[in-house]
């Protein structure tokens, strides 16, 4: 039997399609596709047994082991910071972190600005690159609300078309920096089956490289 | 009886015994220190902590202390210069941090080696091969992985970058980021060479055999040569001495260069998610702290022993023994010691706890023992 290899994909659409490019490098796993409540899905003849868990969970999930491998987003990698081997951009997912304002907006640097976001490290990072005085309001949701009430003078979140923005009088005033999904393996189970995943990075590799 | 005693200790404590006694074997000698250090001592040094949280208090006489969260910072700083003497000590110590992604402070036991002194090639191999072989009285399945600061040093400063970006690169040979290193180098206006360099670093990883000769290839021969030489007359003398398979060349293992020089190393066990030993040669936090002399060593993190999935206990003893008001104390000792006697541990008791679980249910009736309930 071969050696199995536990991955963590991020429920949604997003997952999905990170799926279906491993089942194009050759670790399908049929079952997934059944409409059921299963939580596994295991192909014992691949070696491979797949889960779907919250995306900003992933990085646990395969920072602490529970999975050898997994798909995260990097802004989930630059805020929680795990300590995890990125081995690959996927090319999918992707969209940028920017900072965001009602239109119109100015800072005029006079005073402190205040930075809704979920994202607070980020946040702190880029601002403390230009020196610039930040009061964070650590949201959960919702964050293109703070603004609109007053509660920031910014956001810093996740843009991906830019419609909700806009339909919310809001603007993009600076791109913080891209994002998209990466393959993150945990550091000792990459020492335990490092030719598997390697044969994983290559299968993935071939596709991201035709993407690009 | 010796059996039995040894079958109650949880794995790290049988892990800190075979540590010392390994350690022992080395000549070694093990250094007892206090539980306190003034926070002085890590303020000055915040950085080569795992952890920049410290549990501090006000001693009496004012001073403020802290709950050591190291203990190699302790050793150094009590080191004594003597010309070409060597000190080789080894710990086993509770130290007090916040552990990595985690929220709170923890009380984590440490077992330790480190050599100070006037370090030559062999203090280098020998604390190596103390390294590999402390792993392997842990576990079987293990893997030691060995980088060298030196040779991460010559790579980066050839590529004539600014600070923040030779940081940036070092980050992604930790995390293995080939992607994120190629735009870096493509932002910076790295060399085709230096890339090529750096891409090695990131990709060559294993066994010493295959990997020592691609480094030889690609890596500058001016700048990487003698520490090339160095890395492999070490693994050459160790190698020996190691299981087959165990010990690997990994750049991804990157120690502050401020404290970490040369050789540095981090081990992993089949079934632990993180590395459970780290260690390496920090002549440069022996400069930055006033020493003359140089030190290698390393430390073992026993508490993620725990994380290895050994079977929960079924039973909290094999036999309970029930008894009375009327019995006394003579008649309850003498059935312990006879129930006791096959090496069963027996727990006497009035009436049996609530969620106490035992294989055999006994109860004394006068003299005798009698068996009420046994498990199959």
């Amino acid at each position: 039997m071969k050696q199995m290899l536990n991955i963590a994909l991020p429920k949604g659409r997003l997952g999905e399609k990170v799926y279906a490019m491993f089942e194009k490098a050759g670790f399908p796993c049929p079952s997934i596709k059944e409409n059921n409540r299963k939580l596994i899905f295991e192909n014992e003849e691949v070696g491979v047994r797949y889960f779907w868990v919250k995306p900003s969970d992933v990085a646990i999930y395969v920072e602490r082991g529970a999975a050898d491998i997994g798909v995260a987003g990097k802004d989930i990698l630059l805020e929680y910071e795990p300590d995890v081997y990125e081995l690959l951009d996927l090319h999918v997912g992707v969209c940028r972190m920017a900072v965001a304002a009602r239109e119109g907006f100015r800072d005029d640097g006079a005073r402190t600005l205040k930075v809704a976001t979920k994202f607070s490290r980020i946040a702190k990072a880029h601002y403390a690159a230009r020196g610039r005085d930040i009061d964070v309001i650590h949201l959960n949701g919702s964050i293109e609300l703070a603004p609109i009430l007053g509660l920031s003078d910014v956001i810093v979140d996740i843009v991906e078309t830019g419609t909700t923005l806009k339909e919310n009088h809001l603007a993009v005033v600076e791109t913080v920096l891209p994002i998209s999904a990466r393959l993150i393996a945990n550091k000792s189970g990459f020492k335990f089956k490092s030719e598997r995943i390697e044969e994983i990075v290559r299968g993935l590799a071939m596709q991201t490289e035709e993407q690009a | 009886m010796k059996d039995l005693q040894l079958t109650c200790l949880r794995e790290d404590e049988k892990a800190t015994l075979r540590l010392r006694a390994l350690l022992a074997r080395y000549g070694y000698r093990p250094y007892r220190m206090s539980k306190f250090e003034e926070y002085d001592l890590y303020v000055r040094n915040k950085s080569f902590l795992l952890s920049d949280h410290i549990i501090t208090f006000t001693d009496t006489d004012g001073k403020l202390m802290a709950l050591k969260p190291d203990v190699t910072l302790s050793i150094v700083k009590n080191s004594k210069e003597s010309e070409g003497g060597l000190e080789k000590v080894f710990y086993n110590e509770n130290v007090y941090r916040v552990s990595r992604g985690g929220e709170a402070f923890r009380e984590i036991m440490q077992v330790g080696a480190e050599c100070i002194g006037e370090i030559d090639e062999y203090c280098l191999c020998e604390v190596l091969l103390l390294a590999a072989k402390s792993m392997e009285t842990l576990s079987d399945s293990f893997v030691l992985d060995l980088s060298h600061m030196g040779l991460l040093t010559a790579v980066l400063d050839g590529l004539g970058l600014t600070d923040a970006a030779r940081a940036e690169l070092l980050g992604c040979i930790g995390d293995k980021n080939l992607h994120t290193a190629r735009e870096i180098c493509r932002r910076e206006g790295v060399s085709p060479e230096g890339e090529a360099a750096l891409e090695l670093l990131i990709t060559s990883y294993g066994e010493p055999s295959r990997v020592l000769p691609l480094l030889r290839k690609g890596l500058p021969k001016a700048s990487c040569g003698a520490l090339l030489d160095q890395l492999e007359r070490i693994l050459a003398a160790v190698a020996p001495s190691i299981p087959e398979g165990r010990l690997h060349v990994d750049f991804s293992v990157i120690h502050d260069r401020r404290y970490y020089n040369g050789l540095v190393f981090k081990g992993f066990i089949e079934g632990i998610p993180t590395g459970i030993l780290s260690g390496g040669q920090y002549d440069a936090l022996m400069q930055r702290m006033g020493k003359r002399a140089g030190g290698v060593g390393f430390a073992v993190y026993l508490d993620l022993l725990e994380e290895l999935s050994s079977p929960r206990a079924e039973y909290d003893a094999d036999a309970v023994l029930l008894y009375g008001e009327e019995d006394d104390a003579a008649r309850v000792s003498a059935a312990v010691e006879r129930l006791s006697a096959d090496g069963k541990s027996v727990c006497a008791q009035k009436s049996l706890q609530s969620g106490y679980r035992c294989r055999e249910l006994w109860r004394l009736q006068g003299e005798e023992v009698i068996l009420l309930e046994a498990d199959a």
